[in-house]
């Protein structure tokens, strides 16, 4: 049961993941991103749109389907879906200076619109009974686990028994960290984030490193929302079922102090505090409410408890938020 | 090499970005209202491209989701909706506004309503047979702003005393107070997810219109805040505090004095939208009882440039873009997230075209700029 848990938790975690390395990614340039849940769910129903048209292409067979194209396809669609919402808003915060707030949550309500409408009216078009939509052939190439997961006993189904998202997570996670931390573009990223006026001095190109850092981040949170879909949700899309997943995203950015490979152990924490209502014994619904707020909780007091300790690694970019004109003084 | 062909080599960018001087604000507003006529032209385009419509229709069919038969048969249902739905909207982001101004980043309108309709719930099904009725309404009034400021002011102490990053406080606030919430319901629904209408302690009906009451209210809340801001010595410390917290400390302003007690008020006009949305309105309450207008109140607040007079059209623009595109998609059996599609689209042109309004763009061969 223990095992069982914290697959769980792992498989939960995971679009959280996602998401905040994403999101870590776009604060190191300074820019905070509030749209992330509205990327997420561009993400996943980008991949859906994908799959659905692939699934088609092929008819019902599933042995027509090619397993490479199955996975690549929804990859594919849900970058570049996510892509180009990030390039949204750059455009916005960086080239206009738009404020970044205002931005983000008009990005938000735009993105978890535009998965609503294409969620809704595919549901329309394929004319279920049910209110969603099952491409469970393309999500049993996502889940296909490692050939020898099952022999291993119980290592086996802790270690090597998720969906490959997973693992992809897991090593974007760390590579985040080794080019944040050990490269040259990482330090310059950093340059930016803190003080973009510096930066510019150096002769960092300012405005190319927010965009980029942005894209990619937002690429990589969007993979989230796949991952939410074709592996967690067995391929079943249904409207707002990815609910408040990306501002758990962000709130675990906080709690894993802007360090990628924090936010891997973060994640899975939070999967687990997620989850732990269902595996403790005799709460009753309404507790089990009250549960649920632990992640939340626990959020704050790492915000509270970081501030208060202002360890100079522990604290946000130095100009989170604000945008970058270079003759301001 | 001379210096003229050693400046001619050197790489000269397409365009540059300047710092305009103050426009005059006829012609903020002129670059405001395009931006808003190209936004709402998009969405008229978009809403042709997809339900096969012409442009015409599809307006007519936005203002008839909005006012409904006020034009035919002078049925002002639809158009007391739209005021509703417009006070309630303007109520959250007059709140947000004096934490705005003074930078402070109050993503927690959500929780706050929440809370404070929380409160007016609590009040109405347990004092609701034991108090009279006056009095009642009042106890509703006061818990509901108290509850609402509380919720406020957790996250301003801790700005205030440690700096802690408001933003991310706030929006964890919001998931806190929607899982009290879903806990509440569930005790109190005996085990359903939703609470009968209570009859005590509604708010009451004046004229006969039980959404009266709610825009009255509102309205003096506006016209409130606007003095507030402009004629008070409190409204000119936010001011000042959220132009720079040194000059406010150097000319003897208690920064975090200002901090806390701006984020009172503003939770408790959050509590005053939250009593309106229970007491005044549904008379119950569930997690989508605000829907997610505590982030459109940022948006429609930052739109209105914190100043009470212009967000009223603000939200006025936003609730007839919800209103009227949702009847444009449910008319055309388009998804209803429609309507979040072009509230999206408007809020995001009219945020960037404050770029036009603070920047010019000087090109290449427009030499005679450099002085």
């Amino acid at each position: 049961m223990i095992i069982a848990f914290i697959c769980r938790a792992i498989l939960l975690g995971v679009p959280l993941l996602f998401g905040s390395v994403g999101e870590i990614i776009t604060e190191k340039s300074g820019h905070l991103n509030l749209g992330i849940p509205g990327v997420m769910y561009v993400g996943g129903i980008s991949g859906v749109i994908g799959s659905f048209l692939y699934e088609n292409a092929c008819g019902n067979d599933i042995a027509n389907m090619n397993p490479f194209l199955a996975v690549c396809i929804p990859l594919l669609c849900s970058i570049i879906g996510s892509v180009l919402m990030g390039l949204i808003y750059s455009f916005f915060t960086v080239t206009l200076r738009a404020n970044q707030n205002v931005t983000g949550l008009a990005l938000t309500t735009f993105g978890i619109g535009l998965g609503n409408f294409f969620g809704g009216s595919l549901i329309k078009l394929v004319d279920s009974e049910m209110p969603s939509i099952a491409l469970t052939k393309t999500s049993s190439f996502f889940t296909t686990k490692l050939p020898f997961a099952d022999s291993l006993g119980f290592v086996g189904e802790l270690l090597f028994s998720h969906d490959f998202l997973t693992y992809v997570a897991i090593i974007i996670a760390v590579a985040a960290t080794i080019v944040l931390k050990r490269t040259r573009v990482g330090l310059n990223l950093r340059s930016v984030g803190e003080n973009p006026a510096t930066a510019d001095a150096a002769g960092i190109n300012v405005s190319s490193y927010k965009y980029l850092a942005t894209m990619i981040g937002s690429a990589v949170a969007g993979l989230g929302g796949l991952q939410y879909v074709f592996a967690y949700a067995n391929g079943v899309w249904s409207n707002n079922a990815f609910g408040d997943r990306g501002w758990m995203a962000i709130a675990l950015v906080i709690f894993a102090l802007w360090n990628p490979s924090l936010a891997i152990a973060g994640s899975f924490l939070f999967g687990a505090l997620c989850n732990a209502n269902n595996y403790i014994q005799g709460l009753g619904t309404e507790t089990q409410e009250l549960f649920k707020m632990l992640p939340y909780i626990v959020t704050i007091i790492v915000l509270v408890f970081t501030s208060m300790r202002k360890k100079r690694e522990h604290q946000p970019p130095e100009s989170l938020g604000l945008s970058y004109f270079r003759e301001d003084r | 090499m001379s210096e003229k062909t050693k400046a001619k080599h050197h790489h000269e960018p397409l365009f540059r970005i300047v710092k305009r001087d103050d426009l005059p604000w006829w012609q903020a507003w002129l670059i405001r209202i395009a931006a808003i006529v190209t936004a709402v032209l998009l969405v008229g385009v978009i809403s042709t491209l997809l339900t096969k419509g012409s442009l015409g229709e599809i307006y007519q069919t936005m203002i008839k989701g909005v006012f409904g038969k006020l034009f035919e048969g002078g049925s002002t249902t639809m158009l007391w909706k739209f005021l509703q739905e417009t006070a309630i909207l303007l109520c959250l982001s007059l709140a947000v506004t004096p934490a705005f101004k003074m930078k402070f980043w109050n993503c927690g309108a959500e929780g706050q309503a929440l809370m404070g309709g929380l409160a007016s719930m609590i009040c109405m099904i347990e004092l609701g047979d034991k108090l009279p009725y006056p009095v009642l309404l009042l106890v509703i009034f006061l818990t509901s702003m108290l509850s609402g400021a509380v919720w406020g002011v957790i996250p301003a102490i801790f700005k205030a005393n440690y700096n802690t990053n408001e933003t991310l406080f706030t929006l964890m606030m919001n998931y806190v107070a929607t899982q009290i919430i879903k806990y509440y319901v569930y005790i109190e629904g005996g085990g359903s997810n939703t609470i009968q209408p209570v009859a005590e302690g509604n708010l009451p009906v004046i004229a006969g219109n039980r959404y009266l009451l709610n825009v009255i209210i509102v309205a003096v809340l506006a016209v409130a805040l606007f003095i507030y801001q402009k004629y008070s010595k409190q409204g000119y410390e936010i001011t000042v505090v959220g132009e720079s917290q040194n000059t406010a400390r150097y000319v003897g302003i208690n920064v975090k004095k200002v901090i806390i007690r701006t984020m009172l008020l503003s939770g408790a006009i959050c509590g005053i939208a939250g009593m309106l949305l229970v007491a005044g309105t549904d008379h119950s309450i569930n997690t989508n009882t605000v829907g997610g207008q505590g982030f459109t109140a940022i948006m429609v607040s930052w739109l209105g440039q914190f100043n009470p007079f212009i967000m009223v059209l603000m939200s006025a623009l936003v609730v007839f873009l919800r209103m009227g595109t949702g009847k444009v998609a449910d008319t055309c059996s388009l998804n209803a997230s429609f309507a979040d599609i072009a509230v999206g689209i408007v809020i995001l042109f009219v945020v960037g075209c404050e770029f036009f309004i603070r920047y010019s763009v000087k090109f290449k061969h427009n030499k005679k700029e450099v002085k």
